[in-house]
């Protein structure tokens, strides 16, 4: 099975604060993996690592082939990284939101108007403004900008956050079907009993180490 | 290649779109700098000073209005994490540094054209067809040099904390440069004090290069620099 992360001893910095104290973890392609733990556990970290935006300071690490140590911006454009923030313009209808991710990827109108119907951001809600809707439709607004980005590996910070539950089971619906068609999931939740039925291995994270995992 | 044109193109669009819906410089940023040519107008209170002085009072409520339009730039990056969301996208940084000089370009370039129609008006300016064509052309160098050296140090302060504050102290000596060589041009379009038109071109070409320094660095600097 092909391996798409790898980390091995990784630890990482933040602020002079050991984030990550040597984490081991492997992702195989296809697979959908929670990571659950405490705040502060350094879930987020592992996300940030995976995305080649938080630099490894000692230790190996990969994804999708590419070196973390030496070469992390080039993993970027392959992962999707949808964190506690939802990267959108406020000013922008969600349309114009959707277009603009789909149009730095050269991504067609078709995927873009595909990608609003999965998320059920169109129709009514295409031509409203991402500063006037409620938090769970800008979070579906953050997907539906991911899912036209066309990554490989998904990076999810509590993507259930501020979802109703009708959202909630269309971000899993969504979730599942990209790993059909070939993509890997790491997410990050607290919302454990939902995302334990989603995940295929749950891995617990404490004090910037794996203490546990479980399939 | 196409990467930096595709991303440029889509940020610059979207810069646009987002200033179309706001309004921002229409409804804000071209009153104030409005303003500012009024109270120079009320301060110096005589037409003789003011016809001397208008190439700087022009250019000083331009970049005034600037450091308006590249916080507003910034703050809509940075507001629902955009700029971070983009960067982790791996976004060609050369193409956002580009797509965001080219919007902000847009909007000084008809702040100017205001400021202009304000000076022939408030200041009594009357150029001659000559003077004309070499404002245009002062105005179309010197705002490519800051179009880009606002869109890097806006850039630079986006993540920073007290970039409001943080923005004027970094911006304004560094277009400095652009200041003394549009203004000196400018003059002699007008013929302020006695100034020949065919003193403004070296000037201009003073600008051109600014702004190729401006731009060479900016490129370079950008993507590092909100890496950071």
């Amino acid at each position: 099975m092909e391996t798409v992360v790898e980390l091995s001893g990784v630890v990482a910095v933040l602020s002079n604060f050991p984030a990550l104290a040597g984490i081991d973890l492997v992702v195989h392609r296809g697979e959908i993996v929670l990571l659950h733990g405490p705040n502060g556990a350094g879930k987020t970290s592992v996300l940030r690592v995976c995305a080649g935006l938080l630099p490894i300071e000692r230790g190996e690490g990969s994804v999708m082939g590419v070196n973390l140590r030496t070469h992390r911006e080039s993993v970027r454009e392959q992962v999707g990284l949808l964190g506690h923030s939802n990267g959108l313009y406020l000013e922008l209808t969600v349309t114009q939101n959707v277009s603009f991710w789909a149009s730095t990827v050269g991504a067609t109108a078709q995927e873009v108007a595909l990608a609003m119907q999965r998320m059920k951001i169109d129709g009514r809600l295409a031509h409203v403004k991402a500063s006037q809707l409620s938090a769970g439709q800008r979070r579906r607004c953050a997907l539906a900008s991911l899912i036209v980005r066309r990554a490989s590996l998904w990076l999810l910070d509590e993507p259930h956050a501020g979802l109703d539950t009708a959202g909630q089971d269309e971000l899993d619906a969504i979730l599942q079907s990209a790993v059909s068609s070939g993509a890997t999931v790491v997410l990050a939740s607290h919302e454990t009993q939902r995302s334990r039925l989603l995940a295929t291995r749950i891995v617990k994270v404490d004090g910037g180490l794996i203490s546990g995992s479980e399939s | 290649m196409q990467t930096v044109r595709r991303v440029s193109l889509a940020v610059v669009r979207k810069d646009l779109r987002i200033e179309w819906s706001s309004k921002v410089l229409l409804n804000q940023v071209a009153p104030f700098s409005l303003v500012i040519m009024i109270m120079f107008a009320f301060a110096l209170d005589n037409e003789g000073i003011l016809q001397r002085v208008a190439p700087g009072l022009v250019w000083l409520a331009t970049l005034f209005s600037m450091l308006v339009i590249v916080q507003r730039s910034f703050a809509v990056e940075t507001a629902d994490g955009a700029l971070d969301a983009l960067r982790v996208a791996g976004t060609e940084p050369l193409g956002i540094f580009i797509g965001k000089s080219l919007a902000l370009m847009v909007q000084l370039l008809a702040l100017e054209l205001m400021l202009l129609a304000i000076a022939l008006v408030l200041y009594a300016v009357e150029p001659t067809a000559m003077g004309y064509a070499e404002t245009f052309a002062t105005m179309l160098i010197a705002t490519i040099g800051l179009g880009f050296v606002g869109t890097l140090y806006g850039g630079l302060g986006a993540g920073a904390r007290g970039r409001e504050t943080l923005l004027p102290l970094l911006l304004l000596p560094a277009v400095a440069p652009v200041l003394i060589g549009a203004t000196r041009a400018t003059e002699a379009a007008f013929g302020s004090g006695g100034a020949q038109s065919s003193e403004g071109w070296p000037w201009i070409g003073l600008l051109a290069v600014f702004a190729g320094v401006f731009g060479a660095v900016g490129a370079l600097a950008f993507g590092p620099m909100i890496e950071e």
